[in-house]
């Protein structure tokens, strides 16, 4: 009943977010793309470092590549094409640096992950510099703001359920062992670097198309621009906030912090930055474990001392 | 279903009755007791620096001049109070697309000043395009700028392309090839990035019609410090015209190491940040002779005047090469707007069609485009004074050979 329920509000919320851009303003609409897409990179970002603990920096790498794709082939391919090539690159790419990197643990990862975005910007760099002659590519695509943001909504739902899933498929089960403790998970029996492999494959594939719908709203691409580290930052803080390991987290974690940074910016334009850190400073003090374990901790205190006290011995 | 649907309708309808009756009544009700003009330019991250530089103290004088005139004048006669909305675009793309759409549809300003750099002023093109205001592009260097002006009918363009640049020095170093100057062998270097590669792309074909030789041709990634090595390879191959098409760091990373490497070229061309005053303070008398993009017209009063209003407002001197275009292009949409009033479709037009008295002297546009622009300065008794493009009246006679670095 409870499951229908859940199923129930999930179909009405997609539903209620599909038509709002029909009576939002541009600035509305605008907001929606914004959250979107950070709400689909979290929830990518966590399908796999949530339950594995790999901390990655990679995000906007991947980002980055998709927008590339789109820039580079959209005169000369249909888009729907454009993506399904952005795809596969995006995914060759996530099989080659995976192969290469998912045995580094810890700091080693998560420095890799972080000179990827700049490595694979320098590439580009390069390839511009050598091959075509300039370094801007233009992107002149008659894709409404609607359109991109029904992409995003569709890709965002599409995460959203294969992170459901995997949660409950043996998959799953097998990240969450290995993100315990490695050493048990292969005397289990579990094939370590192929799982990881494969999640990092479908989290990355989900970011690279993150930045190609995202693309034409930007009309002119360069390097500088699409592999900005700061997306991966922003990400990897959503995330977190809201929780990474469960399903609902980064979704909780991106629409208040975006939510939050658009809201400084609108009426702190000189002080963002100051306010930004002080507030990063009050969450971790306040929140140390995410908005999602904050309430469900103070949800068993107002129920009662016994059912806080199982949720201890269960954590 | 049906139910649902008839709900959903008439609801829509409602919001939409209930929008179109509120905008109605507030446009008749309301008698305008002042002009918004918004824009959001990069405060902080890596853009923050050149829109310091250029584009944000032109804003800031323009709005305090307003106000000290008693507001903006409309063409009855009466002056409106200016209200500024700034933002801050962080240096990303996303966000000066958002904030753009926030200045569009949430504050409904009237005008829109544009942001910093190529990329965010064609991010924004096709927004200032949708809700119908004229954009004044000065940042972006784009020879692609005719096509834009095709796409966005209300765009207009203010800096030139590389191109421009690239064959103003061409013109300046095939005169002094024909005085037997210089030997008409250049050794050029270029940063990786944007403004390096434009510049470098444009350059060759130019070079190459005005029958001069490129003997050393490398790229560097931006941010490089080291020059040392460049800057010996360029010496060796015989050629007696150095070009850098560089960033601010490495034009004056370069002009150091060069003088340490006794490095003595006849002609001597650097990138962004010669045209900034501090690079004349620094340097003395061993800016000398040195060349770069924009420079302007010591004879010109109007500019002489505005410099010095400039560094009373902000408290630093504007650079030497898009910040005088910026004040300029905030001059036009004001006499626009004097002359035409805050209807956004009959200023665009009066800026494409219009002549105009500003800082430059007589400005019409063509094209929507300002065409007629100094495109290459040079260092002369502690000014950066125009030198080209060379054929036009009031551009002063380049100094070669550039004088031998001074020991200090």
């Amino acid at each position: 009943m409870k499951r229908f329920a859940i199923a129930g509000g999930f179909v009405v919320a997609v539903a209620v977010l599909a038509l709002a851009p029909l009576c939002l303003g541009a600035y509305g609409l605008g907001l929606l793309i914004g959250l979107a897409g950070y709400v689909t990179l979290a929830t990518a970002w966590a399908l796999f470092s949530g339950p594995t603990g790999y901390i990655s920096l990679a995000t906007v790498a991947f980002v980055g590549i998709g927008a590339y794709c789109v820039a580079a082939l959209s005169e000369v391919l249909p888009y729907p094409l454009v993506l399904l090539i952005a795809a596969a690159i995006g995914l060759a790419v996530a099989l080659i640096v995976g192969l290469s990197t998912l045995r580094l643990s810890g700091v080693y990862f998560v420095i890799f992950t972080f000179g990827l975005a700049e490595l694979i910007r320098q590439l580009v760099t390069f390839y511009e510099i050598n091959v075509t002659g300039t370094l801007g590519r233009y992107i002149f695509l008659g894709i409404t703001p609607e359109q991109i943001y029904w992409q995003l909504l569709a890709l965002g739902v599409i995460t959203l359920l294969l992170t459901w899933w995997i949660g409950r498929s043996r998959i799953g089960l097998a990240l969450k062992v290995i993100g315990d403790d490695e050493v048990v998970a292969s005397h289990v029996g579990i094939d370590i670097a192929r799982t990881k492999l494969a999640l990092f494959a479908v989290s990355a594939v989900i970011m690279t198309l993150v930045g190609a719908i995202q693309a034409p709203r930007w009309t002119y691409v360069e390097p500088a621009i699409v592999f900005n580290p700061t997306v991966s930052f922003l990400v990897l803080i959503m995330a977190l906030l809201g929780g990474a390991a469960r399903l609902w987290g980064p979704l909780l974690g991106a629409v208040p912090l975006f939510m939050l940074f658009e809201w400084l910016s609108a009426n702190f334009p000189n002080h963002y930055s100051i306010l930004l850190g002080l507030l990063f400073i009050l969450i971790v003090f306040a929140l140390p474990k995410g908005v999602l374990s904050f309430v469900e901790d103070n949800w068993m205190k107002r129920r009662g001392p016994r059912a806080a006290d199982r949720s201890e011995a269960r954590s | 279903m049906t139910t649902w649907h008839k709900r959903a309708r008439s609801a829509l309808g409602l919001s939409a009755i209930l929008l179109f009756s509120v905008g109605g009544v507030s446009a008749i009700a309301q008698e305008r007791t002042s002009v918004k003009i918004g824009y959001a330019v990069s405060k902080t991250g890596p853009n923050a620096g050149g829109a310091g530089i250029t584009t944000i103290p032109n804003y800031v004088l323009w709005a305090k001049e307003v106000k000290d005139a008693g507001g903006l004048e409309l063409p009855d006669g009466k002056r409106l109070p200016v209200e500024i909305i700034e933002y801050d675009d962080r240096s990303s793309a996303e966000e000066v697309v958002r904030a753009t759409e926030r200045l569009a549809t949430q504050d409904k300003v009237d005008f829109i000043f544009a942001p910093w750099g190529t990329g965010f002023n064609l991010a924004v093109a096709p927004l200032f395009d949708r809700f119908g205001y004229p954009q004044l592009a000065v940042s972006a260097v784009t020879d692609k700028a005719p096509e834009f002006v095709k796409r966005w009918k209300k765009s207009f363009w203010l800096l030139g392309g590389g191109h421009d640049y690239t064959e103003a020095l061409a013109g300046v170093l095939k005169q002094a090839k024909a005085a037997g100057t210089i030997n008409g062998k250049i050794a050029m270097i270029s940063v990786a990035d944007g403004f390096g590669i434009d510049l470098v792309t444009a350059a060759r074909p130019s070079f190459k019609k005005a029958g001069l030789e490129v003997t050393y041709d490398v790229t560097y990634p931006a941010g490089t410090t080291d020059f040392t090595p460049m800057i010996n390879e360029a010496a060796k191959g015989g050629a007696d015209t150095f070009v850098a098409f560089s960033y601010p760091p490495e034009t004056f990373a370069i002009t150091q190491q060069a003088q340490v490497a006794k490095f003595n070229p006849k002609v001597m061309y650097l990138g962004v940040g010669t045209g900034f005053p501090i690079y004349g303070k620094n340097n003395g008398a061993n800016a000398e002779g040195i060349m770069s993009l924009g420079g302007i017209d010591p004879k010109n009063e109007a500019n002489t005047a505005y410099r010095k209003r400039h560094e009373e407002v902000t408290g630093k001197a504007p650079d030497l090469w898009g910040s005088v275009i910026t004040y300029a292009s905030l001059q036009m949409l004001q006499e626009a707007i004097k002359r035409k009033g805050l209807d956004r479709e009959a200023v665009s037009k009066e800026l494409s069609t219009g002549t105009f008295k500003a800082v430059l002297g007589e400005t019409k546009l063509e094209n929507n485009q300002l065409r007629t622009l100094w495109f290459g300065g040079q260092w002369q008794n502690g000014q950066f004074v125009a030198i080209a493009p060379v054929d036009r009246p009031g551009a002063a006679k380049p100094i070669l050979p550039k004088p031998v670095w001074q020991a200090k």
